[in-house]
């Protein structure tokens, strides 16, 4: 791989140690890619978390101290198994998704000493720089790339719509690779960098009315699994969506495949134009989305429910914006979540403020329910004693909570989900 | 007796970690999840609906189509790592930056773009050299032939 002078220098250990343990990591990284070179990035999203269970043990056996964040970055965040100080972080950056909340781990039934060890975490990332926005959707609240900007994002979800939506230009990174570019500014050229890589490669016709955000996490679902990791060229839709449907839509393609970039022409940020989307390419294969692929997808997703006796409704995947909320205390103001469920919703602390303001947490939290920020069940790996059958409206938790958690999981709209908050039973 | 024969198949291809190890082969044609398809201290398959859902990838090489899924691929894989449960070797048709990373992070030797398909030439159970720096997979097939 091609270094400049500036990257050599960083390699040769000119910048400190941290920068040297991060650029060899990205020259290894970007050498199994097959990359050319690195490029330059100011935007970073990540994760500096602590309090998983294999890093709680790597911790424990090196006996606490003062330099353990700094072990714990080097080993988890830059592959260094030499243990060197972590300098403030030459990029922006901002903290993911994290497995705990800070203000709500005792109603997630985890122990004092985690939380704990999660303030350290935090403080520890307060302290070199990283923007605690503990949410799995940056983009709602602060950290809204522009068309153009190469970044160095992880989160499936948060990547697929930066590049779709907003044109940002980044790869689905992960915990190592944007460590490194929190310290170097550098992320692999590769991959959608690159303009040649944007183009679209499927065709998906939709010969059906998608109308609400229940339809477009079963579209999502279904293009994931029709194109894997390929990029869909969406036609044929007749209402502009809004944000909360294109964030449903693009969780749900990359968790039944691999969708980092999508085009819908004229409403997403590339093209105006089929033809636009995809260049000088021509269509791999062409899809159909009509009554019967939606029926098919709806299927898939509830692939693992069969009891209506709900335990658990969980809302907020990926994690709910103010119009989400303002539509749960609608259907819920008034109402008692029912004595055998529980009812959890997820939103960036940041607009968890918000909701405080306009009075949506006090409505949820009268119901019965809990209004939550930082984590979910299926990153915290936490659910309400005894559940076994949930329901949500995410088409990204259904797929993963089965899986995970070994629970059923029921998918439908919203209103299908607070019905069976407050009745305990799911009716399709 | 009959003095047994085995089969041996050489395939070339392109280092993505170096490095030398051997070991049977686990393969599988479908795509691998990190974060929510596998449980990284045992090396098992948890996904629903995987073909490989239950088997475990500790000390095997693994052969595969590529990565899928969360961006947490690497840092279960290198999770894995630490629990004592990665594979041996890692050899894989589609390169993504999940798989990449996840490569590198695992410290084994991993190798793709071979000149044949390893989801044909490779089956469960077959020993398989994996010779990264020199970017060569050497097949000794399990069933021997008379």
């Amino acid at each position: 791989m091609k270094l400049t002078d500036e990257e050599k220098a960083m390699l040769e250990g000119e910048h400190g140690p941290a920068v040297q343990k991060a650029m060899d990591l990205l020259v290894r990284y970007g050498e199994a890619l097959g990359a050319e070179r690195l490029v330059e990035t100011n935007n970073v999203s990540t994760t500096f978390a602590s309090t998983s269970p294999i890093i709680r043990k790597f911790i424990a056996e090196r006996g606490g101290g003062p330099d353990v964040f700094d072990a714990v970055f080097c080993e988890f965040n830059l592959d260094s198994q030499e243990v060197v100080k972590i300098p403030p972080i030459k990029a922006y950056g901002c903290q993911l998704i994290q497995y705990v909340d800070a203000e709500n781990w005792e109603i997630h039934g985890m122990d004092r000493e985690i939380s704990e060890l999660n303030a350290m975490n935090e403080a520890y990332s307060g302290s070199i720089g990283l923007h605690m926005l503990s949410t799995c959707t940056p983009y709602q609240v602060g950290n809204i790339p522009v068309k153009g900007e190469h970044c160095a994002w992880m989160e499936s979800s948060a990547v697929v719509y930066i590049n779709s939506v907003l044109g940002a230009r980044t790869n689905c990174e992960g915990r190592e690779s944007t460590g490194a570019a929190l310290l170097t500014r550098r992320i692999p050229y590769w991959g959608y960098h690159l303009d040649e890589n944007r183009l679209g490669t499927d065709l998906i016709e939709v010969e059906t009315d998608l109308v609400d955000m229940r339809d477009w996490g079963i579209f999502g679902y279904y293009v994931g699994e029709m194109v894997g990791e390929r990029v869909p060229v969406i036609s044929g839709i007749k209402r502009v969506p809004d944000h909360n449907m294109l964030k449903h839509f693009g969780a749900a393609a990359s968790s039944s495949g691999g969708v980092e970039l999508y085009h819908i022409p004229g409403i997403t940020a590339e093209a105006n134009t089929v033809e636009e989307a995809f260049g000088h390419r021509k269509p791999k294969n062409t899809f159909r989305f009509g009554p019967e692929e939606m029926k098919q997808a709806y299927e898939w997703l509830n692939y693992s429910a069969k009891d209506p006796h709900v335990d658990f409704i969980m809302l907020g995947c990926p994690h709910a914006s103010l119009e989400q909320l303002r539509d749960i205390c609608r259907l819920l103001e008034g109402k008692k979540v029912h004595s055998n469920t529980h009812l959890w919703i997820f939103t960036p602390r940041a607009l968890k403020q918000v909701a405080d303001r306009s009075g949506y947490t006090k409505i949820i939290t009268e119901a019965g329910g809990h209004l939550m920020s930082d984590t979910c069940p299926a990153i915290a790996r936490v659910l309400p004693p005894g559940t076994k059958v949930v329901a949500t409206d995410s088409a990204k938790q259904a797929h993963y909570l089965p899986a995970i958690m070994g629970v059923q999981t029921w998918f439908g709209s919203l209103e299908q989900c607070i019905n069976a908050a407050v009745t305990g039973r799911w009716s399709a | 007796m009959e003095k047994m024969k085995t089969e041996k198949i050489i395939l070339r291809g392109r280092k993505v970690v170096g490095g030398c190890a051997e070991g049977e082969a686990l393969v599988t044609r479908d795509t691998i999840s990190g974060w929510g398809g596998i449980d990284p201290m045992t090396g098992t398959i948890i996904e629903m609906r995987h073909e490989l859902r239950g088997q475990s990838f500790k000390d095997k090489v693994l052969v595969f189509p590529g990565a899928k899924g969360s961006s947490g691929w690497s840092a279960f894989f290198h999770t894995a790592r630490l629990a004592g449960a990665a594979p041996k070797a890692m050899i894989f048709n589609v390169m993504t930056t999940k798989v990449a990373l996840g490569a590198v992070v695992t410290h084994a030797p991993a190798m793709t773009d071979l000149d044949q398909d390893p989801l044909e030439v490779i089956e469960t159970g077959d020993w398989v050299k994996v010779d990264a720096d020199n970017g060569i997979v050497e097949v000794i097939k399990r069933k021997v032939k008379k």
